[in-house]
């Protein structure tokens, strides 16, 4: 096949990806409403509280669910909420359709390497398909989680936003590198900073969800509203969710910072600059450890060590974005 | 002596440990004041602030030019020039170079001083868990983690023998040890420990950093970062003065640079001829003749492909044009003759440069130039559509009178000094005399001041020159780090507790789990365990097995 056929057809299942995700959004949008219907008041005789009654018919069962109940095997109230009856189909197309989604962006991924005869993340628009695919990659990984598969509604989202900013944006036809970018490095730096980056993500989403969830438990019973973080997983079972995405993802980042600075050595001269690619990927790498440190310090649990892991989360995003497009540096050759 | 540790932390964490914060001491003297700040100093939540502090210090370095980092040495000037009013007072704190100031340094020292001393006890006290048994298992087993009860009911009436509890005991031991715990056997119970590597590793890569300090810090007090432009067809030697922009180090020894010399023979540059991208370099290729000592050959230097001479590296790092100008006065004397290198200002080389004839009579003469490679629109508005060689063409404005290279002060060679200058104007108009050449076109310059000549364009290269003597250290660094925080994450430090009682041939195993972590056990280690056990009873004997209620 022709390199110009191949890119239609990698830009095709970008498209579809689109398409796919715009409908798993609807599903996990439906699903996330059904899971927050309120069920506490079962005297109201709405058709509503009746459905919402039969799922919680399904409690027990929902929590004998695999990977439903943590390491600690805790059970808790909400977790008693989980759907069953619409809910629990709805629930369960959202997660196929994301699945679909990300294997269609895969294969569009992997055309568009073939078609450019290298690996598919040379410039921005690439970076950010495999952006979202990772995100969505370690969606599936985790979606037997709880706290990560009631998260899809935001990781679909935000999955959905980098595409369509890639494909409006950013788009940029097949081409080659510039000379500086062609190097083996190129393949294992950048995709270990992907990879962290998508996993970022879900790590992100959760701990902001935590911090949402934390907040509502700390009201007293009667001032608790019956809306969407009602029907959130515990905030424990979402830091503790929060905390394993991190501990998989700070290692790959200070993989991707560490080959950076082998293939800086070899390309500038020196393996540290303070460029401001090498800054951002080390504020970031200073907030995910500080971070971790936090989620290990007893006052510090909690909430408090959330804000790190979303203070990371920017840092990385302004690295991505902001660096890119407005500080010039030796990182802006990064095609825009 | 007041309790500076009135909480203790209620599971064995040693993250934990660390973080009791104390509460501030009264009447206790000054070792007692030392003793607490240094306790708050090592505590965690003061490494959790210190992390913040330096992430929030790193920013404004990448947002304002920054001295001896940047990869544009002439970006904090402009920015002065551009805020005449904030730039002292920013460089007064040392906001332009951010990575060697005072506070940055205070920061990270701090750090590592907290780090060190949240450390070493931590090393003290592993070393010790090492060499101890692992804890007595507790009475009660059924709070624990993974609690599980496997009952083998004797069968005595059939006439097998009988599975002892030391029997029990033994298979469990065994089974444990194959998984590689430290195992401890008293009273009819097992307590086995696993996973202490896991605070090896945390150990690693607190010391991983404090390595990378001496690596950095090898690079910082011996080796030096230079910069020069070769213009094709010219010579290099590695002498401190040959370079354009030399940054040795506290301790770099200028006079013993690796002795090298090279002519640069050529230098090549392809760029996309067509597409979306049209004007984006493919490839560069610069091509040395290299001597060093006795020896001598070619070496091709390319963008991720750096020339290495016994530790010292050089990098392509740029390139652009050196439009070869000659320039003779109102004498007929040549004033000047020679390539020029003229600073690209876009991606498709747009080129700013000057040329300075002190040399000129009647009088000095200043040429401003723009060199467009690929000319698309000549007039105010002049700039290049293609970084290649297509329509060369060389603009000038001519500027006379005192260049100001006189009074011994240093200035740049790339712009001109306008304060003693006039611009040469078109002869009877108010406008500026500014000629257009094509490579060989000569204009004679009004007023009788002389003649410039575009002879050609030839291409240079920059380079980077570079030698780290702590690079070394500072890689073994990192792969310590990363090997230690793998480790540190991945392993799950755990005790598994068994009691096996025997009541008239009925074995009852009871087994139970404990992290030490946040991440709970190992899932299903204990039923693997069990089952391995269970299976070696089977096959003494037939088991009736219950699970736990």
């Amino acid at each position: 096949m022709t390199t110009d056929l191949l890119a239609r057809l990698s830009d095709g299942l970008v498209y579809s990806t689109i398409a796919v995700l715009a409908l798993a959004l609807l599903a996990h949008a439906a699903s996330t409403a059904l899971r927050s219907l309120p069920t506490r008041h079962p005297g109201a005789s709405s058709t509503l509280s009746v459905s919402a009654q039969v799922s919680a018919a399904g409690a027990s069962r929902a929590a004998e669910a695999p990977g439903a109940t943590g390491s600690t095997r805790e059970r808790d109230a909400t977790d008693t909420r989980a759907g069953e009856g619409p809910g629990r189909v709805v629930g369960a197309s959202a997660v196929s359709l994301t699945v679909l989604g990300t294997l269609l962006l895969l294969a569009g991924v992997i055309v568009r390497g073939l078609a450019a005869g290298r690996a598919p993340w040379g410039n921005m628009f690439e970076f950010l398909l495999v952006l979202s695919l990772a995100a969505g990659g370690a969606y599936v990984a985790l979606v037997r989680r709880r706290a990560v598969r009631e998260a899809g509604v935001w990781i679909v989202a935000l999955m959905l936003l980098a595409l369509g900013l890639a494909v409006t944006s950013f788009y940029t036809p097949v081409d080659d590198l510039v000379p500086v970018l062609d190097s083996y490095w190129l393949v294992i730096h950048v995709a270990a900073a992907i990879i962290s980056g998508g996993v970022f993500t879900i790590g992100a989403i959760t701990a902001a969800l935590g911090i949402l969830r934390r907040r509502w438990e700390a009201r007293p019973v009667t001032e608790r509203s019956q809306r969407y973080v009602a029907a959130l997983p515990t905030a424990s079972s979402l830091d503790r969710a929060s905390h394993a995405v991190h501990v998989f993802a700070f290692p790959v980042w200070t993989f991707a910072v560490i080959a950076g600075a082998i293939w800086a050595e070899n390309a500038w001269g020196r393996y540290w600059g303070w460029d401001p690619k090498e800054t951002w990927a080390f504020i970031t790498w200073v907030f995910y450890a500080a971070y971790l440190h936090a989620q290990s310090t007893a006052g510090l649990r909690g909430s408090r060590a959330s804000w790190f892991a979303l203070a990371g989360y920017v840092a990385f995003l302004f690295n991505f974005f902001g660096v890119n497009l407005w500080i010039s540096g030796l990182h802006s050759y990064a095609g825009v | 002596m007041t309790q500076l540790h009135a909480d203790k932390p209620h599971r064995e964490d040693p993250d934990e440990a660390a973080a009791t914060i104390s509460p501030s001491p009264v009447g206790i003297g000054v070792l007692g004041w030392a003793r607490w700040a240094w306790r708050r100093l090592t505590s965690m939540r003061t490494a959790v602030i210190l992390l913040t502090l330096l992430a929030l210090a790193a920013v404004p370095g990448s947002l304002l030019p920054q001295r001896g980092v940047a990869s544009d040495p002439a970006a904090v000037p402009q920015f002065y020039a551009e805020n005449p009013d904030i730039s002292p007072w920013l460089d007064r704190v040392g906001l332009f170079g951010v990575y060697a100031s005072p506070w940055f340094a205070a920061i990270y020292l701090l750090l590592l001083v907290s780090m060190t001393g949240c450390v070493l006890p931590r090393c003290a006290k592993l070393w010790r868990d090492f060499r101890s048994e692992p804890t007595k298992a507790p009475t009660r087993l059924d709070h624990l983690e993974d609690h599980r009860r496997d009952v083998f009911v004797g069968r005595r009436d059939h006439g097998e023998t009988s599975t002892s509890r030391v029997d029990a005991l033994e298979l469990v031991e065994s089974a444990l040890r194959r998984r590689r715990f430290r195992v401890r056997v008293a009273d009819g119970a097992v307590s086995a420990e696993k996973g202490h590597v896991r605070e090896a590793g945390n150990l690693l890569f607190h010391l991983s950093l404090l390595v990378l300090l001496f690596g950095i810090a090898g690079g910082r007090l011996y080796g030096y970062e230079a910069r020069v432009a070769v213009v094709a067809g010219e010579s290099f030697t590695n002498v401190a003065s040959q370079y354009d922009d030399f940054s040795p180090s506290v301790w770099t020894d200028v006079n013993a640079l690796e002795p090298f010399s090279f002519r640069l023979e050529s230098f090549e540059a392809d760029f996309e001829t067509s597409g979306a991208r049209r004007g984006e370099p493919r490839s560069f290729d610069a091509r040395l003749r290299v001597e060093s000592g006795e020896d001598s050959w070619t070496a091709h230097v390319r963008p991720n492909q750096p020339l290495e001479i016994n530790g010292t590296k050089m990098f392509l790092t740029g390139h652009g044009y050196a439009p070869v100008v000659t320039v003779r006065d109102g004498t007929g004397a040549t004033a000047y003759s020679g390539p020029v290198i003229f600073l690209p200002a876009d991606n498709n080389l747009t080129s700013d440069g000057v040329i300075k004839a002190p040399d000129a009579r009647p009088a000095q003469l200043g040429l401003e130039g723009l060199f467009l490679p690929t000319a698309a629109d000549i007039g105010d508005g002049a700039f290049s559509a293609y970084p290649d060689l297509v329509n060369p063409r060389l603009l000038l404005t001519v500027w006379t009178g005192d260049l100001g290279l006189d009074d011994g002060l240093a200035q740049s060679v790339y712009t001109l000094d306008k304060s003693r200058l006039q611009q040469v104007m078109r002869p009877g108009s108010d406008q500026p005399f500014g000629p257009q050449l094509a490579p060989g076109q000569t204009v004679r310059l009004p007023d009788d001041l002389g003649t410039v000549t575009f002879d050609g364009v030839r291409r240079f290269a920059n380079f980077q020159v570079a030698r780290d003597p702590g690079k070394e250290l500072s890689l073994l660094a990192a792969l310590m780090l990363l090997g230690g925080l793998t480790t540190s994450l991945i392993v799950r430090r755990r005790r598994v507790y068994v009691r096996v009682h025997d009541d008239a041939g009925t074995v009852v195993v009871q087994y139970a789990g404990q992290s030490a972590t946040r991440r709970g056990l190992p899932h299903g280690e204990i039923d693997s365990i069990a089952d391995d056990v269970r299976h070696e009873l089977d096959r003494h004997r037939q088991p009736h097995r219950k699970d736990a209620p």
